[in-house]
C-alpha cells in the first residue's frame, strides 16, 4: 500500500482524463472510434478553454448519447438534421462555437440535403463525420458508404453496386463547396493517427473561432459490432479495405 | 400613438414578428404564404433588430433550424402552407418532445397531395390531432382577420414560452391573402440571454457555465418507465392548457335557437349568413373557436340546453365537426356543411344548409 501511495503523486501523472469528459460510462462497444473522437473533442475544448462557449449538436446513431459524455450544452437533432439545427445555433448565437457530430448514415444518406446546404452556405461550424461504413446503431445495415462487396445485414451477400449504387465519397463533394475552408479525412486507430486527428479537430475549432466558415472532418472509423470482427481485426480490415477507397489527408485547407 | 395600416394577412405576420422582438425566421417558399418571407427580406430586420431571416433548403431544414434556435431560448418562427407543413411534421414532434417554444404558421391550401393553391381548412386534423408521431399536442390558434394574424404572433410566443410548447397559427389562404386595416403593435426589443434565463429559467443551450449542470435538449428516453413518466408530464401540461387557455368568440348567441360553429374564414362567412338568416326570422348565432386546441368543449356544452341544432361550417370534408360531436354527445343534432378543394362557401349556401340539414330535418 505504502508503495502505491508513493507513486500516486502529481509529478508522476502521465495521463488525466479531460475535465470536459463526464464520469458517465460510455455506451460504445470496445474499440469503437466514437469514444476516441469524443475524447479528442473534449481535450480540444479544454485546451481552448471554450467549455462555456461550445454547443454540440449530436445525431441519431450510436453517438445519439454523446450528450452524456461531454460536459457541454447539447442539442440532440433528428436523424440527419444536425447541420440545419447547428445552422440556427451558429446564426442566432454567433458568439458561441457550434459543432455537429454525425455518423455516415446520418450525414451521407438521410441528411444529404442538410449537410450539402449548410456547407454550401459556409455556416460557421465544425462538422465531425464518423464514417464506419455501416449503420451501427440499428444493427449493422448497409450505409451509403458501405464498400462494394461488404456484407451487412441488408446486403448479406455483400454490397451489389448494380443494385444499390456505389459507395459515396461525400467528403470529396463537400470539398467542392466554396463555403468550406478546411476539409480533411482522418483516422484514429493508432497513436500517430490519433495525434493527427486531434490536430485536425483543433484546427477546425480554431477556424470556427476565427469565423472562417465550415470546417469538415471525416474520421474513417470501425464498427466492430456491425462488421462482426474483433476490434483489432476491425482496424486491420479498415486499413486494408477502407483506406484505399477513403484516402486519408487534407482535401482542402484554405 | 396607435399605428394603423392596410396590409395583407401574410405581410402582417412578418411585421408583427419584427415588432414583437422575434429572433429568427426560417422558411421555404410556398403559395399562398410566400409573402411572409418576402416581406421579411424586403424589411431587412437584421439591420434593425438583429433578427435572423434565412431561406432554408427545404421545410425539413427550416423546422430543424427552428429546433436549433428554440433550443437556444430564442423566439423563432417558421411559416408554410399545407404540403410544406406535412414535411415539417418530423421536426414539430421533436420540438414538442424536447418541450421547445416556437410559432409555426400554416396558411392552409386544399389537399391532399399537391392539391390546390386556393384556400381550405383541411389541415384541422393534422394541426389539432397530431400530424407527427407520438402523444403530443400543439396549441392551435385560428385567426379570422388580418388583425388577428398580427395579434396571434405575440400571443403565440407568449403561450409557447409559458408552456414550452410549439404553437401553430392555423390560418388559410383567404386570411393570408386578404387586405384589411390592422393596428400594429409597438416595437419590443429582442431578449438578451440574461433576460431569457431570468424569465424562463436556464433550460436553454446558452453555453454551460460552472454554476449549473450542462443543458441537454433532447426528446430521447431509452428507459420505458421514464418515457412513460415524461408522457404523463406532457399530458398534465396539455390538461393545464385545456383548463386555462380556451379562447372563443360568440356572435348573436343571446337568443339563438340554432348555432353555427366555425373558425377562421368560415366564421366570417357565417357572420354574413347570420344576417341573411335573421332577416328570414331564423334565430341563429355563431360560436367561433379561437383556440382549436384547446377546444371550447365546455362552452359548447353550456349552450346546448337552448339549442335545437348545430351546423359546423368548415372548408373541409368534415374535420372540426368531430370535435363538435364529441362535445355535444348526441344531445342535439349536429351536421356538417363544407365546400372544399379551394372552393369558398357563400353565405346563401350556408343558410340553405342550415335550413335543409338542421331546421327541416325530421
Ligand atoms: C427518421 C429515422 N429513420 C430511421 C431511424 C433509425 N436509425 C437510427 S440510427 C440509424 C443509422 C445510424 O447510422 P450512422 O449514422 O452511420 O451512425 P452509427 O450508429 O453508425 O454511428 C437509423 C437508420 C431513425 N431514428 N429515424
Ligand atoms: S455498434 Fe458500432 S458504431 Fe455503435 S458503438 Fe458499437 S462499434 Fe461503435
Ligand atoms: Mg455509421
Amino acid at each position: 500500500m505504502a508503495e502505491i501511495n508513493e507513486i500516486i503523486k502529481p509529478e508522476n501523472l502521465v495521463y488525466a482524463k479531460s475535465k470536459v469528459l463526464t464520469d458517465n460510462v460510455m455506451s460504445y462497444c470496445p474499440g469503437c472510434t466514437h469514444g476516441v473522437v469524443h475524447k479528442l473533442i473534449a481535450e480540444v475544448i479544454e485546451e481552448m478553454d471554450i467549455q462555456e462557449k461550445t454547443i454540440g449538436v449530436c445525431p441519431v446513431g450510436c453517438s445519439v448519447l454523446a450528450y452524456n459524455f461531454l460536459d457541454i450544452d447539447w442539442q440532440q437533432a433528428a436523424h440527419g438534421r444536425a447541420p440545419a439545427v447547428a445552422t440556427a445555433v451558429a446564426r442566432l448565437k454567433p458568439e458561441k462555437i457550434v459543432f455537429a457530430y454525425q455518423g455516415d448514415g446520418d450525414l451521407a444518406s438521410i441528411g444529404t440535403a442538410e449537410i450539402i446546404h449548410a456547407c454550401n452556405r459556409g455556416e460557421n461550424m465544425v462538422v465531425i463525420f464518423i464514417n464506419n461504413g455501416i449503420y451501427g446503431m440499428t444493427g449493422g445495415q448497409m450505409a451509403p458508404t458501405t464498400l462494394e462487396g461488404m456484407p451487412t445485414s441488408t446486403s448479406p451477400y455483400g454490397r451489389d453496386i448494380k443494385m444499390t449504387g456505389h459507395p459515396l465519397r461525400i467528403t470529396e463533394l463537400i470539398a467542392q463547396l466554396p463555403g468550406t475552408n478546411f476539409v480533411t479525412r482522418q483516422a484514429a486507430h493508432t497513436p500517430a493517427s490519433v495525434r493527427k486527428c486531434k490536430k485536425a479537430i483543433r484546427k477546425a475549432f480554431d477556424n470556427v473561432a476565427a469565423k472562417k466558415g465550415t470546417s469538415f472532418i471525416e474520421v474513417v472509423s470501425t464498427c466492430s459490432s456491425g462488421w462482426k470482427l474483433s476490434p483489432v481485426k476491425s482496424n486491420e480490415w479498415m486499413v486494408e479495405h477502407m483506406f484505399p477507397f477513403y484516402k486519408l489527408g487534407d482535401l482542402k485547407d484554405e | 400613438m396607435a399605428e394603423y395600416r392596410l396590409m395583407k394577412g401574410n405581410e402582417v405576420i412578418a411585421e408583427a414578428a419584427i415588432r414583437f422582438g422575434c429572433d429568427g425566421y426560417f422558411g421555404y417558399p410556398i403559395t399562398p404564404q410566400s409573402e411572409i418571407m418576402e416581406t421579411l427580406m424586403l424589411r431587412k430586420p437584421w439591420e434593425e433588430t438583429g433578427m435572423v431571416v434565412l431561406q432554408a433548403e427545404s421545410e425539413v431544414a427550416a423546422i430543424n433550424m427552428v429546433y436549433g434556435g428554440a433550443a437556444c431560448g430564442k423566439k423563432v418562427l417558421t411559416s408554410s402552407s399545407s404540403p410544406g407543413i406535412s414535411l415539417k411534421q418530423e421536426g414539430i414532434t421533436y420540438i414538442a418532445g424536447a418541450e421547445l417554444p416556437c410559432v409555426i404558421v400554416n396558411v392552409v391550401r386544399g389537399g391532399p397531395g399537391l392539391g390546390t393553391i386556393q384556400p381550405a381548412q383541411s389541415d384541422y386534423f393534422q394541426a389539432v390531432k397530431g400530424g407527427g408521431h407520438g402523444d403530443y399536442r400543439l396549441i392551435v390558434l385560428a385567426p379570422a382577420s388580418v388583425q388577428e394574424m398580427n395579434d396571434f404572433v405575440g400571443l403565440g410566443f407568449d403561450l409557447a414560452f409559458k408552456y414550452r410548447n410549439p404553437v401553430m397559427i392555423l390560418s388559410d389562404g383567404v386570411i393570408g391573402q386578404m387586405m384589411e386595416k390592422v393596428q400594429l403593435g409597438d416595437f419590443k426589443p429582442r431578449w438578451t440571454d440574461a433576460e431569457i434565463i431570468k424569465m424562463h429559467g436556464s433550460w436553454a443551450t446558452t453555453g454551460k457555465t460552472p454554476d449549473r449542470k450542462h443543458n441537454i435538449i433532447t426528446s430521447l428516453e431509452l428507459d420505458s418507465y421514464r418515457q412513460e413518466k415524461f408522457n404523463h408530464k406532457l399530458t398534465a401540461k396539455y390538461k393545464t392548457i385545456s383548463e386555462n387557455e380556451v379562447r372563443f368568440e360568440e356572435i348573436s348567441c343571446e337568443d339563438a335557437e340554432y348555432l353555427f360553429i366555425a373558425y377562421g374564414s368560415s366564421s366570417r362567412i357565417c357572420q354574413k349568413a347570420i344576417e341573411l338568416a335573421r332577416a328570414k326570422g331564423i334565430k341563429v348565432g355563431l360560436l367561433r373557436p379561437i383556440t382549436l386546441f384547446p377546444y371550447p368543449t365546455k362552452k359548447i356544452q353550456s349552450m346546448l340546453s337552448k339549442l335545437k341544432g348545430i351546423l359546423a361550417v368548415e372548408m373541409s370534408a368534415g374535420q372540426m365537426v368531430e370535435d363538435v360531436r364529441l362535445a355535444v354527445e348526441g344531445k342535439v343534432p349536429v351536421e356538417h356543411f363544407g365546400r372544399f378543394g379551394g372552393v369558398i362557401p357563400t353565405p346563401n349556401e350556408v343558410v340553405q344548409a342550415l335550413e335543409e340539414q338542421i331546421i327541416k330535418r325530421k
